[in-house]
């Protein structure tokens, strides 16, 4: 199997702080993958520099075989992605937000209110379609987000934080979803979560992240052999230790403050 | 072609949805028209200008466009800090192609308001010297329009957050209305203050709308549009360049 993402020695810095310090590993096409880390570790910037919204200081990486910096179009038109923080237009209605999508994506006018309606009865949001977005609660937006990145039928799907804030109900009902575009369409899914638990039931493959570097990486059963434990979780905190670190309450990451030394 | 459609749809269903703001900004223009107007219209009579509603009328309708524009520019810093552009940031689509949308929209939203803005002062008594230049008189608000929602984006584009927002009002916005010819005829200014207004592409746009509108030039209309089209493409190159380079 080829491989859908393909990181070499990827580091970001922003001033002296490093974000992402010579990361390398890879995703295999259709694999669901998740990154996990505690806050600050690095996790949204890769995926922002995965997703061309940054430019990594050095390194490179592919997408679908394509180079983040020399084909940033096929980049985008690849993946779909849910942001960590909402992304809607909130003076638009859920349509509206998926129509501007399907749009720029340039999905086909005869299949696009068929696929916006599907994916809208699948989120339940079916109802609201025609309401602005303004009103909608937090679980109600990231619900539309996630159904507005699978629009396009992307190859591969970035996940930042998907069910942060859902219910149980919807989180289950999510990540069958996602399993099930996964399994039926060989979408990768490239994910990051704070519930470990979720990782070790949906995750193939998983890579800790701390202090910008990857300290392990493997199947749930190789990390738990290979620290001894029961849970993911056990493994994880063996990994990265128990400190809490400190995260500026800012969405852009290069805030942060988490300066190692 | 279709990202410049649907950003342009984008950005006037947002203007047409926000009653508040359609009305909101009405305000200030309908406060100058009557408090200037009237209060130094017996003066500039004296002065030997005229009727002074006449004079004022465009470089209102000048200056309702020019702030419409620039904060629809700004705009993209809300949509920076609402996170909506880093769903335009991702899009396969290019850069180039949404910023135009984006202004295109802008300007389409700022020249309704010049029209609202021009109804209004015929509503007070502005009167149109020939109704056949209306559509020209239209043509030249969109083209200024167009000019300052790209200087708008120029600025959010290098702005990381609203703070600064009040920094632009008093720095760039109120410096590019006063110092233009909406309030007073810049023919006969003390030389440094009128070489500044000459450099003003405002002053350009309020005196092609007074053309277009009374009859009455400073500058002479070729040279108000070819400073205004040579204005919209500079900006607009740097525009792009700085959307295309940008990072969320």
């Amino acid at each position: 199997m080829s491989d859908m993402v393909e990181v070499k020695k990827l580091t970001k810095k922003f001033g002296d702080l490093v974000a992402v310090d010579n990361v390398s590993f890879s995703v295999k096409t259709g694999e669901i993958f998740a990154f996990l880390g505690p806050n600050g570790a690095g996790k949204s910037t890769t995926i922002k520099i995965l997703t061309t919204l940054l430019h990594p200081t050095s390194g490179s990486a592919k997408i679908n075989g394509f180079d983040i910096l020399k084909q940033k179009s096929e980049i985008r038109k690849s993946f779909g992605i849910v942001f960590q923080d909402t992304s809607l237009d909130t003076e638009l209605t859920a349509y509206e937000n998926m129509d501007f999508h399907a749009a720029l994506y340039n999905t086909q006018k005869d299949i696009r209110k068929d696929r916006i309606y599907d994916l809208l009865k699948f989120v339940g949001l079916f109802e609201k379609k025609d309401i602005i977005v303004k009103t909608f609660s937090g679980g109600m937006k990231r619900r539309l987000e996630i159904a507005r990145g699978l629009i396009h039928h992307p190859k591969i799907l970035f996940l930042d934080e998907p069910t942060l804030g859902l219910d149980a109900q919807t989180r289950n009902h999510l990540w069958e979803y996602i399993k099930k575009l996964n399994k039926e369409e060989g979408m990768t899914v490239f994910l990051t979560t704070h519930y470990l638990d979720e990782a070790e039931k949906i995750a193939e493959k998983i890579a800790i992240i701390d202090y910008g570097k990857i300290v392990a990486i493997g199947t749930v059963a190789e990390l738990k052999k290979k620290t001894k434990t029961k849970s993911l979780e056990a493994a994880y905190l063996k990994f990265t230790g128990t400190k809490i670190r400190e995260e500026e309450a800012s969405s852009l990451d290069h805030l942060r403050n988490t300066v190692r030394r | 072609m279709n990202a410049i459609a649907v950003m342009w749809i984008r950005q006037v269903k947002r203007y047409v949805r926000s009653k508040s703001r359609i009305i909101g900004s009405l305000g200030m223009p309908i406060l100058f028209l009557v408090a200037l107007g009237f209060g130094f219209g017996p003066i500039f009579a004296k002065a030997g200008g005229g009727d002074y509603i006449q004079f004022l009328a465009p470089g209102i309708m000048g200056m309702s466009i020019l702030f419409m524009s620039v904060f629809n520019g700004l705009e993209l810093i809300w949509d920076r800090q609402f996170g909506f552009l880093k769903e335009s940031l991702v899009a396969p689509v290019s850069r180039n192609a949404i910023v135009l949308g984006r202004t295109l929209g802008g300007a389409t939203v700022s020249t309704l308001q010049g029209i609202i803005v021009l109804i209004v002062s015929m509503l007070i008594g502005f009167q149109v010297s020939n109704w056949l230049f209306i559509p020209l008189a239209i043509f030249f608000m969109f083209l200024i329009s167009f000019l300052f929602n790209a200087l708008g984006t120029i600025i959010a584009a290098k702005l990381e957050d609203t703070q600064a927002f009040q920094l632009i009002v008093n720095f760039v916005i109120m410096p590019i209305f006063f110092l233009s010819g909406a309030l007073f005829p810049i023919g006969e200014l003390p030389s440094a203050l009128g070489f500044v207004t000459k450099l003003n592409p405002l002053s350009y746009g309020v005196d092609s709308l007074r053309y277009t509108l009374t009859g009455f030039s400073e500058l002479g209309i070729v040279l108000d549009f070819i400073v205004l089209i040579v204005g919209i493409i500079i900006l607009s190159l740097i525009g792009g360049y700085l959307f295309s380079n940008l990072e969320a």
